[in-house]
């Protein structure tokens, strides 16, 4: 024979095949982009101008003094004053308020002040992101602590960062719409090439099985890319999304993004494999992708969950992605420093391509 | 022709599915660069044969060699020097016939002009439409195009003239003859006996899974006619085909 046969030339040909295929397929574009898209568009515009954390000062709480001042200067802070008593719990309760802080001179003389907040169940994620907002806080005012006089520490306040609802909400669609490609995309392509006797007319060219995978993942990978910096930059320009460091940061969250379809199209696989019709491929994805939709930190935070439901949450590998996702882009972690979300999806991945190499078929 | 040299050599192929066995031992040679045919009735096994042949099914037992190369050893060796066109196949979804051209180059590792590829069928004009636009004779056309990607040795075709007119039928088989004509050994099935008789060097009868007749085609005719064998019906100088063709032109059509 001539020359050697090629796979990587095979495997290139396949994925170049497959991203045409997938370009010119609505309903992968749809999945993809329009569905977190949209979501995207109404939280960045509900989101308006970012996060504001609605902070009730208790009636007969010391007004002058330095953490009042330094909290009255954080954009994210919302200071309520001249409420009574009453008030402030009905709106600790209903979530109107999400927190409440009393501060009083210590007597005994050190420290200078005595705070105390109130956080509401009706209101967790505000109540992480005051939580942030005054440990950054109390940590610089009391470095600075030696002598203190006001309006010194008013130069000082903190630079809180301000975290908008698209820094939440961005990262929850990217990753549900990673899941979705990953499952429902890979699930349809291989029983539909499967079902239509394309891979049959494969298997007599001299291409191997792991070729035709690894194109298709490498084109499914290349458009959920697309995907992902489309909406990255989409939410960076249009709403303030923050990537702290900048394109380094962009560059982490595409390479957990990778992780992240990596396992999921592993479900895909399975999936595919156990389709007995391509009708019931909707409902059985839809099995694996909606409850992570609905409780991997999407939309809300885990900890506003009850607690029973808390563990179900922890378990599913959409919850790290997101999760990893947010640390990534709004506090700049670094890859090594979400090694332990990282760990638990490669964790999945190992299960699920366990579970795929045993149900998948071919013919 | 060089009668002792085989590029396919089948002995004694059994297939069974499960309790039921589609191929009972059958044995023959095909020879280099002939056109052999595989003839017989709906579910005789000529479909399961070939794909055994092209190491697309596994077989039961039995010994196959493709130009030398065993199909239990070197099936991605044979898979490089033949073409298969399958009675059912599919093409990747949302592709044009160029882009399928390209892809299977890749998958043969072949460098070819997808558009000379299709002009050799004569479908350059739908180079930019999808394989499912495709009317089923275009459908035809563009998968045998797509065994000829890597110059084989051996093209195998299951039905290749099967749902055609009766012109894209004859356009097909001076197609074939010329595959034939540069060095091309062909395998195919019909059930189109005109056809086989037109095109086939040698074909062998399958009935249940088992050869009972092979021989070329003239000789078969021959040993009929000396058993005594008399058609009930003087047969008229034409035939309703022959009008079918003198009414609807001889060239390949656009839409056919
Ligand atoms: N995958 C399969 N599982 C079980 N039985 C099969 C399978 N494929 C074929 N058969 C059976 O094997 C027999 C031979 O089938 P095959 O497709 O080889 O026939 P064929 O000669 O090509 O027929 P046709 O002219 O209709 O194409 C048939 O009885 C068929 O039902
Ligand atoms: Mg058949």
């Amino acid at each position: 024979m001539s020359k050697p046969y090629n796979h990587t030339k095979a495997t290139l040909a396949l994925a170049k095949a497959s991203f045409r295929s997938i370009m010119r397929s609505p309903s992968a574009v749809v999945f993809t982009l329009a569905f977190p898209l949209v979501f995207i568009l109404v939280f960045g515009f509900l989101g308006g101008g970012g996060v504001k954390v609605d902070l009730a000062i208790a009636p007969g709480s010391d007004l002058e003094n330095p953490i009042i001042k330094a909290l009255e200067e954080i954009s994210v802070v919302h200071i309520i004053k001249d409420k009574d008593a009453a008030d402030i719990k009905t709106g600790l309760e209903k979530g109107h308020i999400d927190a409440l802080i009393d501060v009083q001179k210590n007597p005994s003389g050190k420290p200078a002040y005595l705070a105390d907040i109130k956080y509401t169940s009706a209101s967790i994620d505000k109540g992480n992101i005051l939580k942030s907002v005054v440990h950054n806080l109390m940590y610089t005012l009391n470095t600075k602590d030696v002598m203190p006089t006001v309006a010194q520490l008013n130069e000082s306040t903190v630079q809180g960062r301000i975290y908008r609802t698209i820094d939440f909400i961005l990262p929850g669609q990217l990753g549900f719409s990673l899941l979705s490609t990953g499952v429902f995309g890979t699930a349809f392509v291989f029983f539909n090439l499967r079902q239509t006797l394309v891979i049959k007319r494969f298997f007599a060219t001299p291409v191997r099985k792991s070729s035709i995978v690894f194109g298709e993942g490498i084109a499914r990978i290349g458009f959920a890319l697309l995907g992902a910096v489309f909406i990255i930059l989409l939410g960076h320009f249009f709403f303030h999304f923050t990537l702290i460091n900048g394109a380094i940061t962009v560059l982490n969250m595409l390479l957990l993004s990778i992780i992240g379809l990596i396992v999921f199209m592993g479900f895909g696989f399975v999936v595919s494999g156990v389709a007995k019709s391509e009708s019931t491929i909707p409902p059985i994805s839809n099995i694996i992708t909606l409850p992570q939709f609905l409780l991997s930190g999407t939309f809300f935070s885990i900890d506003a969950f009850p607690t029973w439901l808390q563990p179900i949450s922890r378990a599913l590998p959409l919850t790290y992605l997101n999760d990893a996702m947010r640390k990534v882009a709004f506090e700049g972690a670094g890859l090594w420093d979400v090694k332990h979300q990282i760990l638990i999806m490669v964790i999945w991945g190992i299960g699920i391509y366990a579970v795929a190499v045993k149900v998948f078929k071919w013919e | 022709m060089d009668k002792t040299n085989a590029i396919i050599s089948v002995k004694n192929l059994v297939k069974k599915y499960e309790d039921f066995t589609a191929v009972q031992g059958i044995s023959f040679d095909v020879y280099q660069n002939e056109i052999f045919g595989l003839l017989g009735p709906n579910g005789a096994g000529k479909t399961t044969t070939l794909e055994i042949i092209e190491t697309l099914r596994e077989k039961t037992s039995g010994e196959i060699t493709v130009d030398g190369y065993s199909v239990d050893k070197e099936a991605s060796k044979i898979k490089r020097i033949i073409g298969v066109q399958l009675q059912a196949a599919g093409y990747y979804p949302n592709l044009n016939l160029v882009e399928l051209m390209e892809l299977f180059s890749g998958l043969y590792g072949v460098d070819i002009k997808p558009m000379e590829m299709l002009e050799k069928v004569n479908l350059q004009d739908k180079a930019k439409a999808k394989y499912k636009a495709l009317s089923g004779g275009q459908k035809q056309r563009f998968s045998i195009a797509t065994t000829l990607i890597n110059s084989p040795k051996i093209i195998f075709l299951d039905e290749p003239t099967t749902g055609l007119d009766p012109q894209a039928r004859r356009n097909l088989w001076d197609l074939i003859i010329d595959i034939r004509n540069n060095g091309t050994t062909v395998v195919l099935t019909t059930h189109y006996m005109d056809e086989a008789e037109q095109l086939c060097d040698r074909v062998a009868f399958v009935e249940r899974g088992e050869i009972i007749a092979l021989d070329t085609p003239d000789n078969l005719i021959d040993q009929l006619i000396s058993s005594g064998f008399e058609r009930k019906k003087e047969v008229k100088k034409a035939n309703l085909e022959d009008v079918f063709i003198n009414l609807t032109g001889k060239e390949w059509r656009e839409d056919n």
